[in-house]
């Protein structure tokens, strides 16, 4: 079965602002990005299992028109802080590339 | 019928893009040169001590072909967020740069400079009239959080650039500006609509950033009309698409249909993004909500101690398969000497390790184990003074060598440091602790500009 890494043309996150975090999964074929975002496998409550995080804190958006899913969430911990280890939030994507996308 | 064709430099003054871009845009009939210089992406570093993330030499490249074109042209030339923070001190810095190509270049100009840094009783005077909101995830402000504050800027809107423009200046040097405003303030005051104008500014803000494949930053141009904004680069090799277009609204967004300025909302679900010509894509439909309140949000930092840092890595596969125990008896062990030697003074020692969960801490579904043959491990001690960090990391360092491992009889050298002494003194530190907006008495009264002759 393809992964999410195997049909995106970009998956990469960044800080929205030092609070937050936000991935984008960008696909440069329509039918690879329908196809992703019909299965729904980006949901909020698999990215709170993924990624440690309560489901209610997560926004995951479809924008058709980039052919793009995106997910943002609250940092556990402000960019740049004693306990932070990505002041960009640029390395923060890698979990999501494996999971399948059935069809 | 009217247009307004408008050029952003590059994405973060500093950054680089190439002269022929701007030379470009001013025959296209520009009529103004915006550019962002200013981010929170590095971090607390540089609202905390002012400086910039770029050099001093790569700031002046870019600035100087701004200026000189700017000037020539006789069209105002807007940057924004100044010295990466907008701090005072990342103003005043900006502002020497500007004064040296001035006389370098003989160039001649009115100059108005937007402080945005604001004192601690202005914000305490909001926070006490209940004019302070927090941004979630954040909690309500505290005079706590503004006494720990070692600066505050606030993030300004179009208005005290406006004001700035109506009286006459050609060169804007702005501190914390919201990025959109930059390029929204000179439209705006002609007359074109919000809608148009802050959709435009989000593409623009981030120079060439909109393209299909950026090989490096350059320039990005737009011109506005009544119902909607063109938009392309000016390098033959770049190309904007309508995906690439719509797409650069993810950008750095938590949300990407609703992008929130000081005073209201750009809502961008039914935006329409169509080819004009290869390079060029039009973009119409957004709508902006004017919100009741005017709001401006705060940037904000606090020192959390001074740091000293050690660096090292580990090899042996016994210690490998059991670092998680091995860390926690050092840890132990660490204590114990610590306080025998320094007694109960606070501190924190904050452990990476890399090739477990060093990149992703938390948020790693795969902690809990080392994946490969090797180990970086990256211990920060951070406490109220750099002697007590640095004290506490040298018994540290001792220790971390000759922590045991049950699998060997006998003493141990279980980390191998890369640099001698492997102690190394990272200064102050700092975090962003301010995620709240105030409510001004008017959309500049948190601001003031100084004008000068040049």
């Amino acid at each position: 079965m393809a992964t999410l890494g195997d049909l995106a043309k970009l998956v990469r996150s960044k800080n929205a602002g030092p609070f937050w975090l936000t991935i984008d999964i960008m696909f440069d074929d329509a039918d690879a990005y329908r196809r992703a975002r019909d299965a729904e496998i980006v949901n909020r409550a698999a990215i709170a299992r993924l990624y440690n995080r309560s489901p209610n804190e997560i926004i995951v958006v479809n924008h058709d028109m980039a052919q793009a899913i995106k997910v943002s969430f609250p940092r556990p911990q402000s960019s740049g802080s004693k306990l932070d280890s990505d002041a960009y939030g640029g390395q923060q994507y890698a979990p999501l590339l494996s999971l399948e996308v059935p069809g | 019928m009217a247009s307004f064709p408008l050029v952003s430099a590059t994405g973060m003054l500093g950054s680089g893009f190439r002269a022929e871009s701007l030379d470009k845009a001013i025959s296209l009939g520009a009529r103004m040169i915006g550019c962002d210089a200013g981010s929170t992406d590095p971090g607390p570093g540089p609202l905390a001590t002012g400086t910039c993330m770029f050099s001093a030499a790569a700031v002046k490249r870019d600035t100087e072909i701004m200026m000189t074109r700017a000037v020539k042209a006789g069209i105002p030339l807007i940057i924004g967020s100044a010295g990466t923070s907008g701090s005072d001190q990342g103003l005043a810095w900006m502002v020497g740069i500007v004064d040296e190509i001035a006389r370098e270049q003989d160039l001649h100009f009115k100059l108005a400079v937007i402080h945005s840094e604001l004192p601690q009783e202005v914000v305490r005077h909001h926070l006490r009239d209940g004019r302070a909101r927090p941004l979630p995830p954040s909690a309500p402000l505290t005079d706590a959080d503004i006494d720990a504050a070692t600066h505050i800027v606030g993030m300004m809107g179009v208005e005290p650039i406006q004001e700035a423009l109506r009286a006459g200046a050609q060169i804007v040097v702005a501190g914390r500006s919201s990025d959109t405003s930059i390029f929204s303030a000179m439209p705006l005051l002609e007359g074109y609509k919000p809608a148009v104008v802050w959709h435009m500014a989000k593409i623009l803000e981030c120079g060439a950033a909109a393209v299909t494949v950026r090989t490096a930053p350059d320039s990005m141009m737009a011109v506005l009309h009544e119902d909607n904004f063109e938009v392309f680069p000016l390098r033959d090799d770049y190309r904007c698409t309508p995906q690439s277009v719509a797409s650069h609204t993810l950008y750095e967004n938590a949300d990407p249909f609703e992008l929130k300025e000081p005073s209201g909302t750009l809502r961008t679900n039914n935006a329409r993004y169509e080819a004009v010509s290869d390079r060029a894509v039009r973009v119409s439909g957004s709508e902006f909500v004017h919100d009741p309140e005017y709001t401006i949000k705060l940037e904000g930092v606090r020192r959390v101690g001074y740091s000293t840092i050690l660096m090292g890595g580990v090899r042996d596969p016994y210690i490998l398969s059991e670092i998680d125990s091995w860390l926690a008896q050092l840890d132990e062990n660490v204590k114990t000497r610590i306080r025998n030697t320094v007694g109960n003074q606070p501190y924190e020692i904050v452990t990476r390790v890399y090739g477990r969960d060093g990149v992703m801490g938390a948020l790693e579904p795969l902690r809990g184990k080392v994946g490969g043959h090797e180990a970086f491990i990256l211990w920060d001690v951070i406490s109220d003074s750099q002697e007590l960090s640095r004290s506490i990391a040298t018994s540290l360092s001792h220790m971390a060598v000759h922590n045991p491992i049950p699998r060997w009889n006998g003493l141990i050298s279980g980390v191998a440091f890369p640099y001698s002494p492997p102690e190394i003194d990272r200064g102050a530190v700092y975090e962003f602790h301010l995620n709240h907006v105030l409510v001004p008495d008017n959309p500049t009264s948190l601001f003031h500009t100084e004008y000068a002759e040049i």
